[in-house]
């Protein structure tokens, strides 16, 4: 391979739903396209950092069943968020040319992003290179024989012939995100603009038909006030929690549409969204009421333990 | 002018309450020409309501700005163009769609005047939203004034022309839809490479041209 040549990896096993993400398009929503982007955009940050890259690069989206990759050439790769049976998370793994790299099942939680030295290119469009499996914007889910394209190697990455396969970094494994991954998910909300007749410390049951858009929750005894279904038409965010007529809250993840016609009661706060990208169908999510003002101060302590891991990681290296 | 009422969308967000969809534009206008103000990330219109989002870093300044929107029907800050001045976006149309007939049979019109009726309309975009570049027209004669499909099909060409409700649209993409496809046309309502991506707009005017 000359230098001149674009380093692939191939998707030799597509895994349940793996998607190529970064930090999505931001400022689209007015023309109607959704931000989409890593449903975690701090463990993608986190993954790129641990294998030398901008924390924008394009890095894999997998959930539950992660891909089988293969490398034809030598690279160096970190994957971060739930932990997977085939690879430890959290630190960076160098790969001899010719490698498979096998990801494997998530636990406790469903989703990890797996970073490149070089990151993810395909041609970007709005400038991102995220797939949004809303509207199709991208791509979507990589089928088995896809050839993904990688920028150029990163100091980081370079390993000679030779090295051992899978040599870790050094430095203890990276853990995002911070709190234990288990069968609840507890979350905290603000009140939306609907008002509910109940308190909004609930428990929900995460339905299978959950997905990047939205989270759909079942059973429970909320309802709007006046049983108010549909409203306006009106622009939403990440994490707010639709109540339609039927009973059952919908939750916007990051792949959201940009508006909705249902009575939004709750949003779940910013600090909180990479919890709720770990949700596994069938585990419980708990809402617990919060101000706005505790909701701002808990986002920047998420970017206050962000920081406090890239400035550890930097003294490791 | 009277201060607009804003209920917070999360911890970084407002739906800012408009009373009706001329004042939604007019406010809409405002946030997204020549720029968005700055710490706004996105500026999303609704029926009823200006969805402004705030950069978390920027957050104060955002909420400062929300606080002090009201509603200006006349507008003084000269050389600022009403958005009912500017020219109408002209779409040139085939009426041939697979829905024409069953339209014509559903309002009782003949499926010419279907057409003609559709065709003298000026229309205005409400709302953009559902798909990239999918812009909800206001206008629409009542006489056509049809109810969607009761199934929906799961493959729309990009540029059909339907109608649904009060409402007309033109596809900008291939999707699944329900409206009542009455004609196609070759104008491009979504273009990744171009800059903004839609020529649409809330409240632009709109035309459609037979072909």
């Amino acid at each position: 391979m000359t230098d001149a040549e674009t380093r692939v990896v191939v998707v030799q096993q597509p895994g349940l739903h793996t998607t190529v993400q970064d930090l999505g398009r931001r400022g689209f929503a007015r023309w109607g396209v959704p931000r989409a982007g890593a449903l975690d955009p701090f463990a993608a940050r986190l993954a790129n950092r641990l294998v030398g890259n901008p924390p924008e690069a394009a890095v894999l989206e997998c959930v539950q069943r992660g891909p089988v990759l293969a490398f034809p050439t030598a690279a160096a790769i970190a994957v971060v968020g739930a932990p997977v049976s085939g690879v430890e998370a959290g630190r960076r793994v160098c790969l001899d040319p010719g490698s498979t790299l096998t990801v494997g099942a998530t636990r406790e939680g469903l989703r990890c992003w797996l970073a490149v030295d070089g990151g993810f290119a395909p041609p970007p469009l709005l400038g991102s290179r995220s797939a949004d499996t809303l509207t199709g914007l991208g791509g979507g889910p990589l089928p088995a024989g896809t050839h993904l394209p990688l920028g150029p190697a990163g100091p980081v990455g370079t390993v000679g012939p030779g090295a051992p396969l899978a040599e870790s970094g050094p430095g203890p494994a990276v853990r995002w995100p911070p709190v234990p991954l288990g069968t609840v998910v507890d979350v905290r909300v603000v009140p939306g603009p609907v008002a509910t007749n109940q308190s909004l410390d609930l428990e929900w049951r995460v339905s299978p038909a959950s997905d990047r858009v939205a989270l759909r929750l079942t059973e429970g005894p909320v309802r709007p006030l006046g049983n108010v279904g549909e409203v306006a038409t009106h622009g939403l965010v990440a994490g707010a929690v639709q109540l339609p007529p039927d009973g059952q809250p919908v939750v916007m993840l990051g792949n959201h549409p940009v508006t909705g016609g249902y009575a939004v009661v709750a949003v779940v706060i910013a600090a909180d969204l990479p919890l709720l990208a770990q949700a596994r169908p069938g585990h419980t999510v708990r809402f617990t009421a919060v101000d706005r003002a505790a909701a701002r101060a808990a986002w920047q302590a998420r970017l206050d333990q962000l920081r406090e891991l890239e400035r550890r990681l930097e003294q490791s290296d | 002018m009277s201060r607009l009422p804003a209920a917070p969308m999360g911890e970084f967000a407002w739906l800012v309450e408009c009373r009706d969809l001329a004042t939604v534009h007019r406010l809409h206008r405002r946030l997204t020409t020549p720029a968005l103000p700055r710490g706004v990330t996105d500026v999303v219109a609704g029926w009823r309501s200006v969805l402004v989002v705030a950069d978390p870093e920027q957050v104060e300044a955002v909420e400062a700005l929300v606080g002090s929107l009201a509603d200006d029907p006349a507008p003084t800050d000269g050389g600022s163009v009403e958005p009912s001045e500017l020219p109408a976006l002209e779409v040139p149309v085939r009426y041939d769609g697979p829905d024409l007939a069953e339209v014509a049979q559903l309002t009782g019109l003949p499926a010419d005047e279907v057409a003609r009726r559709h065709a003298a309309g000026r229309y205005r975009v409400g709302i953009i939203g559902f798909s990239p570049g999918f812009g909800y027209l206001t206008g629409l004669d009542p006489a056509l004034h049809v109810q969607r499909r009761e199934t929906p099909r799961t493959r729309v060409p990009a540029g059909a022309v339907a109608i649904a409700g009060p409402h007309t649209a033109v596809y900008p993409q291939a999707t699944p839809g329900g409206w009542r496809l009455i004609g196609r046309t070759e104008v491009s309502l979504f273009d990744v490479a171009s800059s903004p991506p839609t020529p649409l707009w809330p409240g632009r005017a709109v035309r459609f041209l037979p072909a």
